[in-house]
């Protein structure tokens, strides 16, 4: 902080910029603490690599079984069902909530640079709606509800990353009927006895 | 036990005749190999003849195979050495394979299911050398590895250990087998006449 000079009467003086406060603050400003933690990438399970299948344990779509893409950088699973085979979509799911099974799938050929793209950040936020609910349009949905339209860029995605998904399952016998079908306990079953 | 009475019965549906069923009355002799002897008033010497057999109990006996059912040994066989006592016996399990041995202790018996088989002539106390050597000679695990018992539980540890993918198929096979076994008895239901 500069000096100022100021004129008294005849002579000059150095004047501080800002007068000192006259009181000292009565309590000690606490120092806040620094954080030594950083922000380290998650680690999963050595069970779950990528082409694994999955047994979905919460959510909309559990009980599906479902194959492992990537793990995301957010610190979830990219998943896929394949969608034709038991509906699953490209979806995020979390590691925790998901069973390994021993069962892997080649999936070498599936194509880079969709993966890419689907596991950026922002892929699976939702876009902003470009006009706002109204009063009136609420009641006017009532009458003819409007379905809800999956962006085709989306698809299209989805059609890229299961294609060769899809014939490497076609290999395998039985391998497709066991995508479709869907995992449950039944009576005397043990699920921490079991093999996976 | 082969009676008379149970010979009959294999021989069918025939209706019996009228000598069978004299057959019948003959004093009932266990012994399969000799024919039943003649004796015309045969009711009152039925009572008189009566084989005595050994029966067929399994015994604790040294040489007897056991199956030993807890403890660190669980699901192993052992031969009895020798008898403790009424309680408790000497065995030992000197098998070829590795995890099949059963080092020689003293088992209780309330551990322990008796097999049927017996190594014979095992002497009394004999050392796990010459025990190992008559265990196989007689080829007590080939036999044990034919038995029901260690089929079934050879087969509830194989269907313990499969996979998801693997239950799976297994469901689905067992489908498919039932399904042809349903079709073709409802193909014989069909062709058999009306009743």
């Amino acid at each position: 902080m500069s000096d100022l000079t100021k004129q008294f009467g005849k002579g000059q003086r150095t004047v501080p910029a800002q007068k000192a406060q006259k009181w000292y603050p009565v309590d000690d400003e606490s120092q806040v603490k620094k954080v030594r933690k950083a922000i380290r990438p998650a680690k999963v399970r050595e069970s779950l690599q990528p082409g694994t299948v999955l047994i979905l344990l919460a959510g909309r779509f559990r009980g599906k079984r479902v194959v492992l893409l990537k793990h995301l950088e957010q610190g979830v699973l990219l998943v896929t069902g394949p969608f034709k085979i038991n509906g699953v979509p490209l979806r995020r799911v979390n590691a925790r909530y998901v069973i390994a099974t021993s069962t892997r799938i080649d999936i070498s050929g599936v194509d880079a640079q969709t993966v890419e793209k689907v596991s950026a950040a922002d892929y699976f936020t939702k876009e902003k709606k470009a006009e706002k609910k109204t009063e009136e349009a609420f009641f006017k949905q009532g009458e003819k509800p409007q379905k809800k339209q999956v962006a085709s860029a989306r698809a299209s995605d989805q059609k890229a990353i299961d294609q060769s998904i899809l014939a490497s399952v076609k290999k395998e016998n039985f391998l497709g009927s066991y995508l479709a079908s869907s995992f449950s306990l039944r009576n005397g079953d043990k699920p921490h006895e079991m093999k996976w | 036990m082969d009676t008379h009475m149970g010979m009959c019965v294999q021989r069918g549906g025939e209706r019996l005749r009228i000598s069978e069923y004299d057959d019948l009355r003959q004093p009932r002799h266990f012994d399969n190999k000799s024919p039943p002897p003649s004796h015309p008033e045969s009711e009152a010497f039925a009572m008189a003849d009566i084989d005595v057999k050994i029966a067929q109990w399994k015994l604790v006996e040294v040489g007897r195979v056991v199956l030993i059912r807890s403890g660190p040994f669980t699901g192993k066989l052992a031969a009895i050495v020798e008898i403790v006592d009424h309680r408790r016996v000497l065995v030992d399990g000197p098998s070829t394979e590795e995890k099949k041995i059963v080092p020689r202790h003293v088992l209780p018996l309330s551990h322990a299911t008796l097999t049927h088989f017996v190594i014979p002539q095992l002497p009394r106390a004999a050392g796990t050398g010459p025990v190992k050597k008559l265990w196989e000679k007689n080829e007590i695990d080939g036999k044990w590895a034919q038995s029901g018992f260690a089929k079934k539980t050879d087969r509830a540890e194989r269907r313990k250990n499969l996979t998801d993918f693997e239950r799976f198929k297994v469901l689905r096979l067992r489908k498919q087998a039932r399904y042809e076994v349903q079709k073709a008895h409802a193909k014989l239901r069909a062709a058999a006449p009306k009743a």
